[in-house]
């Protein structure tokens, strides 16, 4: 007998969560335990008071597998509100990478040369060793790093997905925390108008 | 002692007083627990509390289990049987742990819970102190929610939001994890406003559009179904109401999940029985020929569904649930409604009703039912003058004791299943078992809870000679506290629903589902203070029975059944619901692996 795998697209979800202690392990606790992929997960405080969080995640999922993963991030409790980036339209995504090269002569002029095309910044320098620094897509990362590799690549870190949609319009509302995808909750009858959003986003 | 309002809310308290003050203020009256060193203040307080409370002033009472897994379960059989939060109070490290199953049993029925546990103090947390365990991460993905409190000021917020979190929305058990040193760290004690959670907010009321279109389909449909669930029982007796209001006006027959019994009456002439693997003829054909299948408070379980791709395969359907992870989880879904159960129905009976539509024609679907009924699916070979088939104990039971509208709780297992096939269960809220978990065990501590929450109820737990052995510690607490609870075990000395699948599956080969060394279990119940009754056989059955009601005090009956008797109906794992198994066709087999590997 063979386990059958359903087919996977990748989305990039943004999550606006209250920044409570255990709030990542119970984010990606719900990820393993339902069985879902994480390809990267994201996290920083937003707002000035530091209550609340927005995590950037990637995943990958057959599309009933991501609806659900969408309605059962927005069942936990201090989540906010979920927005699918990549269903909703046009979006940047961004990661930054340490790269970390060694080497001396011809690979070291060669790995300069490589990082002034993907507009790389020289962060550490030794007579050894260099520390680049570069932004971009997944892409550009990876090939970038994947050049680095001919010319004394020692390390790489990477920070992982961060994802914003293009245009004015804003993700999250403070005081109006509806749900632009249609899926978003609306008021029990024992909440009472913007009382229930302490929290305050700076423009 | 002065005035509640004066003497305590403002005043600088301990943790624990806080703790208990809050639960008091929230109109707890029961708490289901067990004493250990992390929760010493709070049972300190809780027995100051009681001490000190004036004539008529409120007071919790304790009740002291056994093992803390019962105290969970018993909470649950209180919340369930009344509709009010069961809460549970706990120590940290194997009292937490001990607790779990319960939680996640919980989690799964939706059922409302609170659950406290003792942690060691804050400074302790993380060096593997003494009985300590990391019980907020054990508990976060089996919990509908879950705290640990560092700061004795936001005790009795967190208190007041837990009990919020737990009773609103789909039901379930939120844990409230307490340090030691938090409980008796000082801090005010303010009577929180009313809960306005900043993210947390249950959409209660339907989109009246929505419920227009449902009662659209529904006034169009040719073979309609209503397959409802236990979302109707936990939301609260009106959705009940409005349910038999609804099907009154359309004439729509009714199927139910195991969690859903009683919604409708089981006499209820619209009544097609229980659905899925163990359900009727009649309702799992219904499913598969309907032309609308109206879900209400259910999940389309895979015990319901069976074989996903042919169920019922013709119909639209419609899905009604307070929790929208629910609706296209497993089945697509042709129109959604996310509300409160017992609202949506009165929307659609006040939009019928204004509407004024009459009745509609159904009589070529009520006949095609009549021939599924006729297919008598319930009935079961009798082929012996002496020996009780279970189904017979079954109904024997229900027919001595349904006019007293008993609270039925069950173990898990055969038992289980003939007790949902062949008890007809006129009201909500009297039909407590372990659904989504299947947690054998759960009965006895279920029944205690009930018995508790409604102290002249007949509450009875069918059980088998297995699972009643799992918590069979708690005949104390019903000792302890003279509760007449009656335990009816169907005793045919095999966990028979592992030994049913071997026969089906594995050609009988019965690994370890024989259950050897049984007490005797006249002589167990004797030993706790209970009564003990044998029925051994057909012609003791209801006198054997009788006995059972008529005593004043707790008892458990050890009634033989017939050894290799299986539980059908059955739709096997991995096929539709016209592929049902009926006694006259029972076969022994083998599978394949793809139905091997199916739960």
């Amino acid at each position: 007998m063979h386990i059958k795998q359903e087919a996977a697209e990748r989305h990039t979800l943004a999550v606006i969560v209250d920044n409570q202690p255990g709030i990542l392990a119970r984010i990606a606790g719900l990820f393993t335990a339902r069985g879902y992929n994480i390809e990267s997960l994201t996290v920083s405080e937003i707002t000035e008071d530091k209550a609340v969080s927005r995590l950037t995640i990637v995943t990958s999922a057959s599309p009933p597998v991501m609806e659900q993963i969408i309605a059962q991030l927005e069942r936990l409790v201090p989540v906010h509100k979920v927005t699918d980036l990549t269903v909703q339209g046009a979006h940047v995504e961004r990661e930054l990478a340490l790269v970390k090269v060694a080497g001396t002569g011809d690979h070291r002029i060669e790995a300069l040369r490589l990082a002034e095309v993907y507009r790389a910044r020289v962060v550490d320098a030794t007579t050894a060793s260099f520390v680049f620094e570069v932004t971009g897509g997944r892409e550009k990362i990876d090939s970038f790093v994947e050049l680095m590799a001919e010319v004394g690549l020692v390390e790489v870190a990477r920070t992982g997905i961060v994802a914003i949609g293009r245009g004015a319009a804003r993700t999250f509302h403070a005081s109006a925390d509806g749900g632009s995808t249609g899926r978003g909750r609306r008021p029990c009858r024992n909440t009472q108008g913007d009382q229930r959003n302490a929290c305050v986003l700076r423009p | 002692m002065a005035g509640p309002e004066t003497a305590t809310h403002g005043a600088e308290m301990g943790g624990a007083e806080i703790l208990v003050q809050a639960l008091i203020d929230l109109g707890v009256e029961v708490v289901f627990g067990y004493p250990g060193g992390a929760v010493l203040p709070i049972y300190d307080a809780l027995f100051r509390h009681n001490a000190e409370a004036g004539e008529g002033a409120p007071r919790i009472r304790h009740i002291l289990v056994r093992h803390e897994q019962a105290a969970t379960h018993a909470a649950e059989g209180y919340a369930r049987s009344t509709g009010r939060p069961g809460v549970v109070l706990v120590t940290s490290g194997p009292g937490a742990t001990n607790a779990v199953t319960g939680i996640t049993d919980a989690l799964l029925d939706s059922i409302p819970m609170v659950v406290i546990t003792g942690q060691v103090p804050t400074g302790l947390i993380g060096t593997d102190a003494f009985q300590e365990a990391d019980t907020v991460g054990i508990t976060r993905h089996c919990s509908k929610h879950n705290y640990l409190v560092k700061d004795p000021a936001r005790l009795a917020e967190v208190v007041h939001e837990a009990f919020h979190i737990a009773t609103s929305g789909r039901p379930g058990p939120v844990v409230i994890d307490v340090p030691k040193d938090v409980q008796v760290a000082t801090a005010r004690y303010a009577l929180p406003g009313p809960i306005s959670h900043p993210t947390y907010r249950p959409q209660i009321e339907p989109d009246p559009a929505l419920i227009e279109q449902v009662v659209d389909m529904l006034a169009a449909a040719e073979r309609p179904v209503f397959y409802t669930g236990g979302g109707i029982i936990n939301a609260g007796p009106a959705a009940s109401a409005a349910l038999r209001e609804l099907v009154a006006l359309t004439g729509a027959p009714v199927t139910s999940t195991l969690m859903g019994l009683g919604a409708l009456p089981a006499s209820s002439p619209h009544w097609l029985g229980m659905l899925g693997m163990h359900g009727t003829y009649e309702a799992n054909h219904a499913m598969n020929r309907a032309d609308l299948v109206i879900a209400v408070g259910a999940r389309f379980d895979d015990r319901v569904t069976g074989r996903l791709d042919a169920f019922s395969p013709h119909s639209r359907k419609v899905h009604v649930d307070i929790d929208r992870s629910s609706i296209n989880k497993t089945v697509r879904i042709d129109l959604a409604v996310v509300a409160d159960a017992g609202r949506a129905l009165e929307a659609m009976v006040e939009i019928w009703n204004r509407r004024g539509h009459p009745r509609p024609d159904l009589s070529d679907w009520d006949a095609q039912i009549e021939g599924w009924r006729a297919k008598r699916c319930l009935d079961f070979p009798e082929d012996s003058e002496t020996e009780i088939m279970p189904q017979r104990a079954i109904r024997a039971l229900h027919a001595a004791t349904r006019d007293r509208q008993p609270i039925i709780t069950t173990e898990v297992g055969q038992h289980q299943m003939w007790a949902a096939q062949h008890i007809g269960f006129e009201e909500p809220n009297k039909w407590l078992t372990s659904g989504g978990l299947g947690t054998m065990g759960y009965g006895l501590p279920a029944a205690i809870g009930a018995q508790l929450g409604d102290p002249d109820a007949l509450v009875i737990d069918v059980a088998g000679e297995a699972s009643i052995q799992m918590n069979i510690q708690e005949l104390a607490t019903a000792t302890q506290y003279r509760l007449p609870v009656k335990i009816f075990i169907l005793n045919n000395e095999y966990m028979g629903m592992v030994r049913q699948w071997q026969e089906l599956t594995y050609q009988s080969r019965y690994a370890e589902s024989y259950s050897d060394s049984l007490p005797d279990f006249v002589a167990l119940a004797e030993a706790y203070g209970w009564k003990g009754i044998r029925i051994e056989t057909l012609g003791e059955l209801d006198d054997g029975i009788r006995a059972m009601i008529d005593h004043p005090g707790p008892v458990m009956v050890d009634c033989r059944v017939s050894k290799l008797a299986n539980c059908l109906p059955m739709i096997p794992s991995g096929a539709a619901h016209t592929d049902m198994i009926l006694w006259a066709n029972e076969v022994s087999g083998e599978m394949d692996d793809e139905a091997r590997a199916l739960v």
